[in-house]
């Protein structure tokens, strides 16, 4: 599907350090996508229990509405920098996706609220194939190229002439995300709005006692999910150079591993989360295809000795293994620490 | 009925069901502008329930409930303290991940002015100044009558005109129990309405005017609360007397 910049790390005869620095650059790169894509999962099921998988959907429509202004405002050959069109398309996802998190909650889980868990969470599988649908029928079945209007520029990370690098749209990327996580925590943390959400998530009856509208609450709740949801389909959209419909769907359940990594419901563990996820899956992406290298073994077999004289990269698992790593991490942590890495016992919470 | 001169609550015929089992099986109760009022019963008698029907965390299944001149059988809660009816809970639901201050913020959630806020933070403080020195802990972890003081303290943050107490003294060491029944006359000669819920019948029928004896779902007799307290029916079953 998508192209992945930088994936293979650096050239072979780059140093050892730099095809890892290459790997962690491109890691926390990555990792800043889940962590944001994570929160929205997290701040959902912090406050309602519930599993929003329409979430990486949300992400999905961000990356589509951005691709049309883009693409819009590129055939219109109006005077605008590109980082000026960028950042219009931004500002034109984020109320769409809100729109759309506001929506879901509304008519789908509001009535859902006292039901059995399996409900929502169904619902939430359904509106994510009807979002996938309806952006197939809005937009296209195929990949839709974003418009490169960014010049990239990398810049040297070590003094090695072909070492690891790091691109403008990397540090955007990061920026952007460090920028947004802050700023949610200072909301969370410091407003009456983020004492009234976590005053909710720990007992919406009392917080109700208090005068706090929990339908309102909730519903914010879900806007700023979106919204942050919104960014992070832009910065995919940017970093891969590609829109698809069906986008969504492995981002989401990437983030969705981060947020379980992290702690599902703990905001610090879905920032946590999300950058190790990526730290992890681009390192493995990067040493799975050396570690399981069959040219080592050339000495055995004359066979291979020879095939591997053709392909010197002759491996069991080539990078195209990185989405696996996910999923391994999810499992690890679903047997081994259920609560996540930052997450409270069950115990405590009910 | 005794009548209560410009009732700020009146319940006309309350009932309130779980499903098919009826707890409170129309009751008629009021209380006066700047009462304070006990409600007082055994385990199970349905005090609970009719605190939950009163500020919409229960449906109401017949009856009525007026306050302050309104029908305001069926609204939610939220809307409730916003017109000055708030509920201290039975086990008293303190936010256990929020600091003090937080809990407190969030009983003023309704209001706006930032410095009366301040101040009537300070005046929680002065009333509790175990609150105070630990306002930037969790409130979780508190003792039993930290975390009651702390309910009592965050419900007046909102500047309520009518308090429902859930059992305030429940769990609480007689010292504190002390605290919190000095605190509560203190709050209703402040002149605000007060029903009470208690299970320490003789107590709440020392600081209230007047008083009603709920059994299995009906109020069984009503009063003065000196009067009450000299009941021999009440002295028999609630202040543990022989007859
Ligand atoms: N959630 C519920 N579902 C079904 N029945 C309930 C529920 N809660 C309470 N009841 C029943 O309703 C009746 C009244 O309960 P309520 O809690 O109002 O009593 P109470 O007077 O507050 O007692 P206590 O002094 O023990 O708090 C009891 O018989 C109780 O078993
Ligand atoms: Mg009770």
């Amino acid at each position: 599907m998508a192209q992945r910049p930088d994936n293979r790390g650096a050239e072979h005869s780059a140093p050892i350090v730099d095809t890892f620095i290459q790997q962690l650059v491109n890691g926390i790169t990555l990792g800043s996508v889940y962590a944001i894509v994570a929160l929205g999962y997290t701040m959902v099921y912090g406050i309602i229990q519930l599993i929003n998988f329409a979430h990486g959907e949300v992400v999905m429509i961000g990356a589509m509405v951005a691709y049309t202004v883009i693409a819009a405002l590129v055939g219109a050959h109006l005077p605008l920098p590109p980082l000026a069109i960028l950042v219009i398309a931004t500002l034109c996802a984020i109320p769409a996706c809100m729109a759309v998190g506001f929506t879901l909650e509304r008519v789908a889980y509001r009535p859902l609220r006292n039901a059995p868990r399996l409900a929502p969470l169904i619902t939430a599988i359904g509106l994510s194939i009807i979002l996938q649908n309806l952006a197939l029928i809005i937009w296209s079945r195929s990949p839709l190229p974003y418009p490169q209007i960014i010049d990239t520029v990398s810049y040297h990370l070590t003094p090695h002439a072909n070492g690891a690098t790091i691109t403008n749209v990397q540090v955007g990327i990061i920026g952007l995300s460090i920028v947004m996580m802050g700023g949610l925590l200072l909301l969370v943390y410091r407003t009456k709005l983020g004492i009234a959400m976590r005053a909710v998530a720990q007992n919406s009856q009392v917080a109700g006692l208090m005068g706090i509208d929990i339908n309102r609450v909730i519903s914010l709740t879900f806007v700023i999910g979106s919204g942050l949801a919104a960014v992070a389909g832009v910065m995919d959209g940017t970093y891969y150079g590609v829109a698809h419909y069906q986008m969504g769907f492995i981002l989401g359940l990437k983030a969705f591993s981060a947020a379980v990594l992290g702690g599902i419901g703990n905001l610090g563990g879905a920032m946590l989360g999300g950058l190790l996820l990526g730290v992890i899956e681009a390192l493995g992406a990067g040493y799975v295809g050396d570690l399981t290298n069959l040219c080592h073994l050339s000495g055995w077999s004359s066979s291979l000795a020879q095939r591997c004289a053709d392909d010197p990269h002759l491996a069991v698992f080539g990078s195209n293994y990185q989405d696996v790593f996910a999923f391994i991490v999810l499992i690890l942590v679903l047997v081994f620490r259920p609560s996540g890495l930052l997450g409270e016992r069950v115990a405590d919470r009910a | 009925m005794i009548d209560a001169k410009s009732p700020l609550l009146a319940l006309d015929r309350l009932a309130v069901a779980y499903g098919g089992i009826q707890a409170v099986k129309g009751i008629d109760l009021a209380v006066g502008v700047g009462e304070l009022v006990c409600l007082i019963g055994a385990n199970g008698a349905g005090k609970t329930t009719t605190l939950k029907g009163i500020c919409g965390l229960l449906p109401v299944k017949s009856g009525g409930i007026r306050y302050g001149g309104d029908d305001i059988t069926g609204r939610r809660s939220f809307e409730l303290v916003r017109r000055g009816l708030v509920m201290v809970p039975e086990g008293r639901g303190v936010f256990g991940a929020l600091t003090i201050e937080e809990n407190l913020a969030m009983g003023a959630y309704i209001r706006d002015d930032r410095a009366a806020i301040r101040e009537d933070v300070e005046r929680v403080f002065a009333l509790f100044p175990r609150l105070k020195e630990r306002r930037r802990q969790t409130a979780g972890t508190l003792s039993g009558g930290e975390q009651q003081m702390l309910a009592i303290g965050r419900a007046l943050m909102s500047r309520p005109k009518l308090l429902l107490l859930d059992e305030p003294s429940m769990g609480l060491a007689p010292l504190m129990v002390q605290k919190v029944f000095e605190t509560i006359i203190a709050v209703s000669r402040e002149g605000v309405t007060i029903l009470l819920i208690e299970q320490n019948a003789k107590l709440a029928l020392e600081v209230s005017d007047r008083g009603y004896v709920m059994e299995s779902g009906e109020i069984t007799l009503e009063g003065e609360a000196a009067t009450l307290l000299h009941d021999p029916k009440v002295r028999a079953a609630y202040l543990g007397e022989n007859p």
